[in-house]
C-alpha cells in the first residue's frame, strides 16, 4: 500500500530565510511519528508547511499526500482530503461560537466530498457526543472559539475540533507546550481515544513528556532544517537523557 | 433650494391653523431657523465628511397621495413578532390598517395626531422640547413640515414585557419625496421596555428623503433598549437625530444598525441630567457599493456619578465611505464620570475609508474616561486558522467579517430582535447562519 504521506527533499523558507534544508520523512496509515528537536530546528515550520500556512515558500522537493502534491493545493483543500493541524497558538475568534465555527467547517469538508451538509440541530448532536473526549461540559458550543481561553482549554479545543473533522493525517504541532498535567492527560486521552489503523499522526514537540502518553512508532531528531535521526520510541529516552547536542554536534561534525 | 420647503410649510399652514398657538409658533421658528440656516455646508465643522449637495440639490415633493402596503409586505420586518404593539407610518402617513396596538396596562401607543387632541399638555410639555428645534437645520426642517409620528408612553413602574416597534416603511411611490416622521417617547418613573424603531423600504431602488426626528424622556429609576433599524433604500437619503434625556438612575441601552441609503446619517445624543444615569451605545454600519454611512454620537455627562459606555463598529466595502464622531461632554460638576467610547472600522476594500474622530472635552479632574479608535484589514492568521479547517478563503472572510459583526449584535438584549438582525447581516455578508 502506498504511504499516507511521503515527503521528499523538502526545502521551505519564510521570507529570505530558509528553514527546512532537504527533509524526507514517509508516514503509513495506522503510525504515530513523533518530530523532535531543538528550538529553531524546524519542526513547527515541518507541521505549518503541511498544512500549507502562507508564511512559508516551498522551494524544492515534494509533499505527496495519498500520492497528490499538496504543493498544489489551498490550505482548505487539504483540509478537505484529511489533513488536520492543531496549532502551537490555536487563534481566537471573539463573535463566532465554537458550534457554528465547526459547523461551518464541518460541512465544507462535507460538501467537497459530495456529502450531505448536517442541519444546525443534528450537527449539535454530533458535537455534543464528542464533548467526553475532552472532558468538557456542553456550555462550551456556546462559547466564542478560544476567546478568553486558557492555554490548556485553547489545546483541549483543537482536539475537539479534530474529534468532529476525522482527520486522516493530524499534525499535532507542540501540542503539549504550557499544558498542566491534568490538561496534557485530557489531550493525550482524546489522541489515543482517535488513534485508527486508517489514520496517522504527526507529533512535534520539543519535550518527551508528552510520549509517555502517547506512545510513538517512530521518533525523528529535526536539526538545522534536516531529519539527523530516526528511531523508534526508545529514541525520545535517549535524547532526553543525553540532551540534543548529542545529535547537533554529531551533524556538526558530520557536515 | 430651501424655497422649495418654505413653500411647503405656507402650503402646510391652512391645514395648520387648527393647531395649538404653541405648536404653532413652535413650527414657525423652527422654519425661521431653517431659513436662516439653510442647508449645512462642508465648511460646517459637523459636516466636514459628509457632503450634503446631494440632498440639498434636489426639490423633494411633500409626502402624500396613496399607497397600497399590504400585512405580507410588511411581514418581513416584523421580526417574526406581529402580535408587537406596532405603528406603522407610510411615507410618513400613519397606516391604522397595518398597525396594531392592544390594549397593555401602562402603555399608550398611539399618533401624535390623536395624542394631540386627546391630551396636547402632554405634547406641549415635551414636543421639540428635548430636541432643540434648530439642533441642526434638518431637525428644524422636520419640526416644521411633520405631518404625524408616533406617541409612546410607558406609565410609571409599568413593564411592557414585548417590545414597541415603530415601523417607516417607504414605498416606490416616495421616490422623489421628502418624509419627516417625529416620535415622543415618555417613559416614565421606574418603568421599563423595548422599543424598536425601523426605517424600511418596499423599493430598495427609490430615491427619496427620510429626516426623522425621536425624542425620548427617561424619567428617574426607567429602563429602555432601543434598538434603531436604518434600511432605507441604497438610493435615498436619511438624516437622522435622536435625543435622549435622562433623569437619576435610569439606564438607556441602544443599538444603532445602519445599513441603508446612499447618504445616511445619524445624530444619536443623550443628555446625563441626574446622578447615577448610564447610557449604553452599541451601533454597527454596513456600507457597500458608494454608500455613505455617518454616525455622529454625544454624551453630555452634565452631572456626578454617571456611566457610559459606547461601541460603534462599522464594516466598509466597496468604495463605500464611513464616519464617526464620538463627542463625550464632561461638565465640571460631573466627577466621578466614568465613560469610555471605542470605534472599530473594518475595510474590505481598498477604496473604502472611514473618517473618524473622537472627542472628549472633560472640565471635571476626578474621572475615568477613554476612547479608541482603530481601523484595520482582516487578521489573515484567523483566515489560516479557518481555512486549515477546511472552510474556503472567501468563505472565511465572510465569517471573519460576521465575527466582527457578531460582537455588538450579541449586546442586544432582547432575543428576538437580536436574532432578526443576526439573520440580517448574515445575509448581507454572504455567510450561513
Amino acid at each position: 500500500m502506498a504511504p499516507l504521506l511521503e515527503i521528499k527533499d523538502l526545502r521551505a523558507r519564510a521570507g529570505d530565510k530558509e528553514i527546512l534544508k532537504g527533509l524526507f520523512l514517509t508516514v503509513n496509515a495506522g503510525e504515530v511519528h513523533a518530530i523532535m528537536g531543538p528550538n529553531g530546528s524546524g519542526k513547527s515550520t515541518l507541521a505549518q508547511v503541511i498544512a500549507g500556512h502562507p508564511a512559508y515558500e516551498i522551494t524544492g522537493g515534494e509533499i505527496i499526500y495519498q500520492g497528490e502534491d499538496l504543493a498544489e493545493l489551498e490550505p482548505e483543500e487539504r483540509a478537505q482530503a484529511g489533513i488536520f493541524l492543531a496549532f502551537q497558538y490555536p487563534v481566537e475568534i471573539p463573535g463566532v461560537t465554537n458550534a457554528y465555527f465547526l459547523r461551518a467547517a464541518y460541512n465544507e469538508i462535507r460538501k467537497a466530498r459530495g456529502q450531505e451538509e448536517l442541519d444546525p440541530i443534528d450537527f449539535l448532536d454530533l458535537l455534543e457526543s464528542k464533548l467526553d473526549l475532552v472532558e468538557w461540559g456542553p456550555e462550551i458550543v456556546q462559547r466564542a472559539v478560544n476567546a478568553g481561553f486558557s492555554g490548556g482549554e485553547k489545546k483541549r479545543n483543537e482536539i475537539l475540533q479534530m474529534a468532529i473533522l476525522e482527520p486522516k493525517l493530524a499534525l499535532l504541532d507542540e501540542t503539549d507546550s504550557g499544558l498542566d498535567i491534568d490538561a496534557l492527560r485530557i489531550v493525550a486521552n482524546g489522541v489515543n481515544a482517535l488513534r485508527r489503523p486508517d489514520n496517522a499522526y504527526v507529533v512535534v514537540t520539543h519535550y518527551q513528556r508528552l510520549l509517555n502518553h502517547i506512545v510513538p512508532d517512530f521518533v525523528h531528531v529535526l536539526a538545522d532544517g534536516q531529519i539527523v535521526r530516526s528511531g523508534g520510541k526508545e529514541l525520545a529516552l535517549e535524547l532526553e537523557a543525553k540532551g540534543y547536542e548529542w545529535l547537533t554536534g554529531a551533524v556538526e561534525a558530520s557536515a | 433650494m430651501i424655497e422649495t420647503y418654505l413653500r411647503q410649510y405656507e402650503a402646510q399652514s391652512a391645514d395648520a391653523a387648527g393647531l395649538p398657538p404653541w405648536l404653532q409658533r413652535l413650527r414657525r421658528s423652527a422654519i425661521d431657523g431653517f431659513q436662516q440656516a439653510g442647508f449645512p455646508t462642508a465648511k460646517d465643522e459637523e459636516w466636514r465628511f459628509t457632503p450634503v449637495a446631494p440632498i440639498a440639490g434636489v426639490e423633494f415633493a411633500a409626502a402624500g397621495g396613496t399607497a397600497t402596503v399590504t400585512a405580507a409586505d410588511l411581514e418581513p420586518f416584523l421580526f417574526g413578532h406581529p402580535e408587537w404593539t406596532r405603528l406603522v407610518f407610510v411615507n410618513g402617513l400613519f397606516a391604522p390598517e397595518l398597525s396594531s396596538s392592544p390594549a397593555t396596562e401602562g402603555l399608550t401607543a398611539t399618533t401624535l395626531a390623536v395624542a394631540l387632541a386627546a391630551e396636547p399638555e402632554i405634547l406641549e410639555r415635551h414636543l421639540g422640547q428635548h430636541v432643540s428645534p434648530d439642533a441642526t437645520p434638518f431637525t428644524a426642517l422636520n419640526t416644521a413640515l411633520s405631518r404625524d409620528g408616533a406617541l409612546v408612553r410607558i406609565a410609571a413602574r409599568a413593564e411592557i414585557e414585548t417590545p414597541i416597534h415603530l415601523v417607516f416603511v417607504s414605498t416606490a411611490e416616495a421616490d422623489g419625496v421628502a418624509i419627516h416622521p417625529r416620535a415622543l417617547v415618555l417613559v416614565e418613573r421606574e418603568a421599563r421596555a423595548q422599543l424598536v424603531e425601523s426605517y424600511v423600504t418596499l423599493a430598495p431602488g427609490a430615491r427619496y428623503w427620510t429626516n426623522p426626528v425621536c425624542e425620548i424622556s427617561m424619567a428617574e429609576g426607567s429602563w429602555i433598549e432601543h434598538s434603531r433599524i436604518q434600511r432605507e433604500s441604497e438610493a435615498a437619503f436619511h438624516t437622522g437625530f435622536t435625543q435622549v434625556n435622562q433623569w437619576r438612575d435610569s439606564h438607556y441601552r441602544s443599538f444603532s444598525l445602519a445599513m441603508g441609503g446612499a447618504i445616511a446619517r445619524h445624530n444619536l445624543h443623550t443628555r446625563l441630567n441626574a446622578p447615577n444615569t448610564e447610557a449604553l451605545l452599541y451601533g454597527l454600519s454596513l456600507a457597500h457599493g458608494d454608500q455613505l454611512i455617518d454616525n455622529h454620537t454625544v454624551v453630555f455627562h452634565d452631572q456626578p456619578d454617571c456611566r457610559s459606555w459606547e461601541v460603534y463598529k462599522a464594516i466598509l466595502d466597496d468604495r463605500s465611505h464611513g464616519v464617526f464622531n464620538g463627542k463625550i461632554f464632561v461638565q465640571p460638576i460631573a466627577q466621578k464620570t466614568d465613560a469610555k467610547q471605542t470605534n472599530r472600522t473594518l475595510l474590505l476594500s481598498d477604496t473604502a475609508k472611514i473618517d473618524t474622530k473622537p472627542q472628549l472635552e472633560i472640565f471635571a479632574d476626578d474621572v475615568k474616561c477613554t476612547h479608541g479608535a482603530t481601523v484595520g484589514n482582516l487578521d489573515p492568521l484567523s483566515g489560516f486558522y479557518l481555512q486549515s479547517r477546511g472552510v474556503p478563503a472567501e468563505m472565511a472572510k465572510r465569517i471573519q467579517t460576521y465575527a466582527f459583526a457578531a460582537e455588538v449584535l450579541e449586546e442586544i438584549s432582547s432575543a428576538p430582535v437580536r436574532d432578526a438582525l443576526d439573520i440580517l447581516v448574515h445575509a448581507r455578508l454572504g455567510t450561513v447562519r
